[in-house]
């Protein structure tokens, strides 16, 4: 092996100098300089001798086995294709619920929910700050009669949900089981995800209500309570894709990502939880921007190095704890406003690098989304491209078809070391802690002054020119920008709380009192706050009166002020 | 000629601040006087802010829908508070459909910048507009 890589790079030489050079010397290049997205030096031409440091069994191996490299299962998408899952909701439950079933019906295979900002910020909508914010971005749910409604007709033993809310993920969690058991479901049936990962709100996403360290209390109590109640529910889905939309590179979602989830899982342990019962409960969920090698390279790195680190660092001992999963979602903040329809191209090929890079479950934007909340056009042919991926491409059929290839290979390994680099930067932090490490980054402003400088200089990649944005900032054509677009009914807001209203003056209002009384008895005494929320929920208490009780006992954050 | 002020502000519950803080960063660079509000702040607390920094230009971002009503109430406080909206320059970024924007032109908005504009197509707005907007203002 050694002499033929020898030989190669011989040959690779002789070629540079022969052939390239040459060439070089009689042609101008278009591009002068050749990175990936995130700035990632490469070559013209990769060969096996950039690749010989890597071992085919210790790094690569087969799929279903560590490292994990080429997938989680054995069969991947020739066992079952990828979760088509659409994050979709607005207006009131009943709107949101008529969207759900006609993505089902055309061939949807898994929900999601998008909630509207009150809700997503654990705000009633009768509060005040919820005024012209009811229903906009998402649906509205105040108490467990929402969830009635939303998941009326929907069985949850044959599909799972997917619920994007932090905050109160835990009270989400609460409905998600109560609604369950009014249909009569065994626990173990009950399938989805809460996001519930408040360290990428610090960071990026900016939904924030408690302060940090009570909000990783709350995180560690959903965990405690979900391995014994709800077994197959994914109790957090450890969130790269909003780091990205708020501008990182491609290495700074894969490294921020994965410290975070160290740090969910030491919290974990020093809770006392075992390791094993919990990591199959954990999932994840990255972005596909727009460099197609990048993104199926960043996906193989990250589980190859979820795998080591479940394995060695934290010693699982279950091969199935030692599992990434993850669900991917196109990214957003490369649609165009300009030139809509390109953007179901952009869509695709991130799709493709989605699926090429082996995900359990994906979302692809529609193309109308610069400029609202999707059509029912919009999110068809979202859909569509999915399903012509996966039944009409060939691309799954053979289980991760890129690996051997030098360039993918070799981008891999160096997007893996660069993301290594950051963690051991983040465990310094903490002094070797990853909870102390992430904690710190967030109250020194590591991570969002990390962030803000990369989108930084993406944007003034594009306002030099030197990015090219097909229709932005190249290519463009003057358009009638006016295309049919969802409107969100107005009256919402009104309806939604006629509704409040009504449940809050027929519930057992002394129930749901004592119920409160007991959460702040748990906060205060540091007892996990799940058995009360749950009950609080079956009593009809509010989101914003469950939240509300938090804020009284932890009080509330504000970010600093960094641009 | 004095430096231009510019309040960058985040209103309502929407925490999409990428778009912002870049803006903020770049007007920085090229020469502006730059106020940004952080997130979550609500249609009296930019107000007032606009008002106590006498700012000259006010830019709303706004991802989540909710432009209407919170933009016009924004105008609506500025003018309650004691500054007069006429004379400021009255910008709005964001996801912002285009039948909302008569909407917000006529509650006063001077400029409506949708996702993916260059921000050297903002700064020549600034600069072209402002002046028409400081007419009769005396400073």
């Amino acid at each position: 092996m050694g002499e033929m890589v020898e030989k190669i790079k011989e040959k690779r030489k002789e070629w540079e100098e022969e052939c390239l050079e040459p060439w070089l010397s009689k042609s101008e290049r278009e591009i002068k300089k050749f990175e990936t997205l995130s700035g990632i030096e490469i070559a013209d031409i990769y060969d096996p001798s950039d690749i010989a440091h890597i071992d085919f069994l210790r790094d690569i191996g087969y799929p279903g086995q560590f490292p994990f490299t080429r997938g989680v299962y054995p069969t991947m998408y020739r066992g079952r294709l990828w979760t088509m899952r659409l994050f979709s909701g607005f207006g009131t439950a009943e709107d949101t619920n008529r969207r759900w079933k006609m993505l089902l019906e055309e061939g949807e295979t898994g929900l999601s929910t998008a909630f509207d900002f009150p809700t997503l910020m654990g705000l009633d909508s009768d509060d005040p700050l919820a005024d012209g914010e009811v229903g906009k971005c998402g649906v509205a749910v105040d108490t467990l009669k929402d969830f009635e409604i939303l998941f009326d007709g929907i069985p949850l033993d044959k599909v799972s949900t997917s619920f994007t809310i932090n905050p109160p993920a835990g009270i989400i969690l609460a409905m998600y089981t109560a609604i369950g058991d009014m249909q009569r479901v065994p626990r173990d049936k009950i399938r989805g995800t809460i996001q519930n990962d408040m360290f990428k709100e610090f960071h990026a996403q900016n939904t924030i209500v408690l302060p940090p360290e009570p909000s990783l209390k709350i995180i560690v109590d959903i965990f405690e309570w979900g391995v014994k109640n709800v077994p197959k529910f994914n109790l957090i889905s450890i969130s790269g894709y909003h780091i990205r939309e708020a501008g990182s590179t491609a290495v700074q979602e894969l490294a921020f990502t994965i410290a975070d989830g160290m740090a969910y899982v030491e919290a974990a342990i020093e809770r006392g939880i075992d390791i094993d019962k919990l990591a199959p409960q954990l999932s994840f969920f990255f972005n596909s921007h727009n460099d197609f090698f990048e993104e199926i390279a960043k996906f193989r790195a990250a589980r190859r190095m979820w795998a080591k680190i479940m394995k060695d660092i934290y010693g699982a001992k279950d091969p199935r704890s030692w599992w990434m999963k993850f669900h991917v979602q196109t990214a957003g903040c490369t649609l165009t406003a300009q030139q809509p329809l390109n953007n179901i191209v952009r869509v695709t090929i991130q799709a493709l690098a989605a699926v090429l890079g082996g995900c359990q479950s994906l979302h692809t934007n529609s193309f109308d989304e610069a400029w609202a909340l999707p059509s029912e056009e919009a999110v068809r042919v979202a859909l569509r491209t999915q399903q012509i991926i996966a039944y009409e491409s060939g691309v799954a059929n053979v289980v991760d078809p890129l690996a051997g290839s030098y360039y993918v290979e070799w981008l891999t390994d160096k997007m893996e070391r660069l993301a290594w680099k950051y963690i051991e930067k983040i465990k310094e932090m903490g002094n070797g802690s990853m909870v102390k490490g992430v904690l710190k980054g967030i109250e020194n402003g590591f991570f969002i002054r990390e962030i803000s400088d990369s989108a930084a200089r993406y944007q003034k990649e594009i306002e030099e020119g030197s990015r090219i944005i097909v229709g932005v900032n190249r290519f463009k054509i003057e358009e009638d920008l006016r295309i049919p677009l969802l409107k969100v009914d107005p009256e919402v807001q009104r309806r939604q709380i006629e509704r409040l209203k009504k449940v809050k003056a027929e519930r057992d209002n002394k129930a749901v009192k004592e119920n409160l009384e007991w959460i702040r008895s748990c906060c205060e005494n540091n007892e996990n706050v799940m058995p009360a929320v749950f009950e609080a929920v079956k009593s009809y208490a509010t989101i914003g009166e469950i939240m509300g009780t938090f804020k009284q006992v932890y009080g509330t954050y504000r970010k600093p002020i960094i641009i | 000629m004095e430096r231009i002020r510019v309040l960058i502000a985040k209103v309502g519950l929407d925490g999409h601040d990428r778009g912002a803080k870049v803006l903020a960063r770049f007007l920085r660079d090229a020469g502006f006087e730059v106020i940004y509000t952080g997130l979550h702040r609500t249609p009296q607390e930019v107000a007032r802010a606009a008002v106590d920094e006498d700012v000259d230009v006010v830019g709303i971002s706004l991802l989540s829908g909710a432009h209407i009503p919170l933009v016009p109430r924004v105008i609506q406080y500025i003018r309650e508070y004691g500054g007069n909206p006429d004379e400021m320059l009255i910008l709005v970024g964001g996801t912002i459909p285009h039948d909302d924007f008569p909407k917000l032109r006529e509650a006063g908005v001077d400029g409506i910048f949708i996702p993916g504009t260059p921000i050297s197509e903002i700064i020549k707005f600034i600069k072209e507009e402002l002046p028409k907007k400081r007419k009769g203002k005396s400073k």
